[in-house]
């Protein structure tokens, strides 16, 4: 978890990732902020990201990220 | 023709009936845009705008294109504005322009508001309710001249403040008469409009619609945001002709979209703004093999592109894909730094442009439009003015020219041209930042910071925020006792350089 808040904090310094909940449906992030988080946590945690895991409802917020990547890692069989 | 007015007159004439704009809700036909815009004008005529600026502090929407065009029937010229912008950077926009007028949305009106500015405000459909009076727009259009402004977009600027590039009807008609021309824009197209309309590209949409009757089909930004419905909206859509910005493309080459969903109707897709990395260009490719593919080439200045290349061969990645040939009615030619021309395979010159499609200088700013839109060097025979672009460019073995890098610290970030300098000015406001400098990482698409001064990086995040846009926001923050110099006594940019190599570790 981290790694990742360390990704999401280089990407969007000014954005507060702790108590931010609604990162896609308050437009917190752009669709540019989301193909690099997905670029780098693709390769940070090997894992392959599609468009189907591109929801709001997954990058939302930290929490829901990380446990995205638990599912998909899992799923992967990594 | 000498105004953008008689390319919507004209397919309102031809084609009445058929939705110019679009978007997920509904459409206009050209002629109800036509009527709603002359009767907006006819409103916005009687607050004085002859050849004056009007703000526009909005989004693209249906309403948004009805106002736009009554701007110009009403003699002005529209300036669109991104209302996510700090509220100094509006203000500073809105001293440069002293707008007579500004329009913005339910949404914005209370930013509006606190927004300093003398004129007269108005809500998006307030203007436009009595009927059109046809015989003051007449006399409007008769004392119309097809140089005057049609549009200013602000671009970031080295010293810290915004610049306004002035283009005319007469750049804009040179540009769209050959732009829909070349890459065979008709009326059958959809054109899937992804710019927002404070960016240039989006002028290409636009007046490619008006000119041909081919409908702009707007996509709601969300849906960058999740591919799945982009390409279930384009496919919908029946959208066929993408004009889009390179970052824009590569969502869905990233994330291998068309696994999910391959929009049938796609024939053109055109890209701009950034160089185009070739494994995305491929995929695009693989997807299309029977579209035609162009990489466009030059900044808002030249009124969108001055160079073109259709994709005509295979490129493997480490190839660099050409940005080609000048659109016709203009010059591209390269400048070595004793301003002579450079023709040779291989050798750098600076990409100089010439011709109709040169903007109007940058509004309310004498002293950087005589620095950037000079007299040619190479003709001291009569007056011909051209811009330097501050790229560098070379032309390879085939004698294609390709783009190769910048002259100073400009830089293309996710679709946004940044000047460094511009962000270091803002840091500089912050009291505690002596001294930053700012450089691109861009294989990573990171901007870094290094600076001195006793403030934390998230404080010093978040105080930037007061004065850049987002997206001018570092993305890396590095706090140095000292900047290196170099023997110059200037900031040591290659030292830094090897700073940002070290990854993520602070």
């Amino acid at each position: 978890m981290e790694e990742l808040m360390e990704i999401l904090e280089e990407i969007c310094p000014e954005v507060d990732f702790e108590t931010e909940k609604a990162l896609v449906d308050d437009k917190v992030l752009s669709s540019f902020d989301i193909l690099s988080i997905v670029s780098e946590i693709s390769e940070a945690f090997d894992v392959k990201i599609t468009t189907a895991e591109v929801i709001p409802q997954n990058f939302n917020s930290a929490e829901s990220l990380w446990k995205m990547i638990q599912d998909l890692r899992k799923r992967q069989g990594k | 023709m000498k105004s953008v007015l008689e390319y919507l007159e004209q397919s309102a004439a031809r084609l009445p009936d058929k939705a110019a704009f679009a978007d997920e809700t509904g459409h206009i036909t050209f002629a109800q845009l036509r009527d709603a815009a002359r009767r907006v004008g006819s409103d916005l005529a009687a607050c004085g705008c002859l050849r004056r600026p009007v703000a526009l502090l909005m989004e693209k929407s249906l309403r948004t294109i009805e106002l736009m065009m009554g701007v110009v029937y009403a003699g002005g010229f529209y300036v669109m504005m991104d209302a996510a912008q700090p509220e100094e950077r509006l203000n500073r926009t809105l001293e440069t322009l002293q707008a007579p007028v500004l329009i913005t949305t339910p949404e914005h009106a209370e930013k509006a508001a606190r927004l300093q500015f003398a004129g007269r405000r108005f809500l998006a459909d307030e203007p436009g309710h009595g009927p059109a009076d046809d015989a003051l727009l007449a006399r409007i259009a008769a004392q119309q001249k097809d140089v005057d402004p049609l549009y200013v977009l602000f671009t970031s600027g080295s010293t810290g403040v915004p610049k306004g590039v002035v283009i005319s009807h007469r750049s804009t008609i040179d540009f769209i008469d050959c732009f829909t021309e070349i890459f065979g824009i008709t009326n059958d197209d959809i054109l899937g409009n992804q710019a927002p309309w404070d960016f240039d590209v989006s002028v290409k949409d636009i007046y490619s619609g008006l000119r041909t009757g081919a409908t702009v089909q707007l996509i709601p930004r969300p849906y960058f945001s999740v591919p799945n419905n982009l390409l279930d909206y384009l496919d919908e859509k029946r959208v066929t002709s993408l004009t889009w910005a390179v970052s824009a493309l590569t969502i869905v080459s990233t994330l291998d979209g068309f696994a999910y969903r391959r929009p049938a109707c796609i024939r053109r897709v055109m890209f701009s703004g950034e160089t185009m990395p070739v494994r995305h260009l491929n995929y695009w490719r693989e997807a299309y093999p029977d579209a035609m593919f162009v990489n466009l080439y030059g900044p808002t200045e030249i009124t969108c592109n001055c160079t073109y290349y259709i994709i005509d061969r295979a490129f493997a990645v480490g190839d660099v894909i050409p940005i080609g040939s000048a659109f016709p009615n203009e010059t591209v030619f390269l400048l070595d730094d004793q301003d002579r021309e450079v023709t040779g395979p291989g050798t750098e010159g600076e990409i100089v442009v010439s011709g109709t499609a040169l903007g109007l200088g940058y509004y309310n700013n004498p002293e950087q439009t005589a620095k950037a839109f000079v007299q040619n060097p190479l003709n001291p025979c009569y007056l011909e003015p051209v811009y330097r672009t501050g790229d560098l460019g070379y032309y390879n073995e085939r004698g294609e020219l390709c783009f190769a890098s910048r002259k100073d610290f400009q830089i293309k970030h996710l679709g946004h041209r940044i000047e460094l300098g511009e962000i270091e000015a803002a840091l500089e406001k912050v009291p505690q930042i002596r001294k930053s400098c700012c450089l691109y990482q861009e294989e990573r698409h990171r901007i870094w910071c290094f600076y001195m001064g006793e403030i934390d990086k998230k404080d010093l995040a978040e105080a930037a925020a007061a004065h850049l846009p987002d997206y001018m926001i570092p993305n890396v923050f590095r706090q140095l006792d000292a900047l290196p110099l170099n023997k110059n006594g200037k900031v040591d940019r290659r030292t830094l350089k090897e700073e940002m190599a070290v990854r993520r570790k602070s």
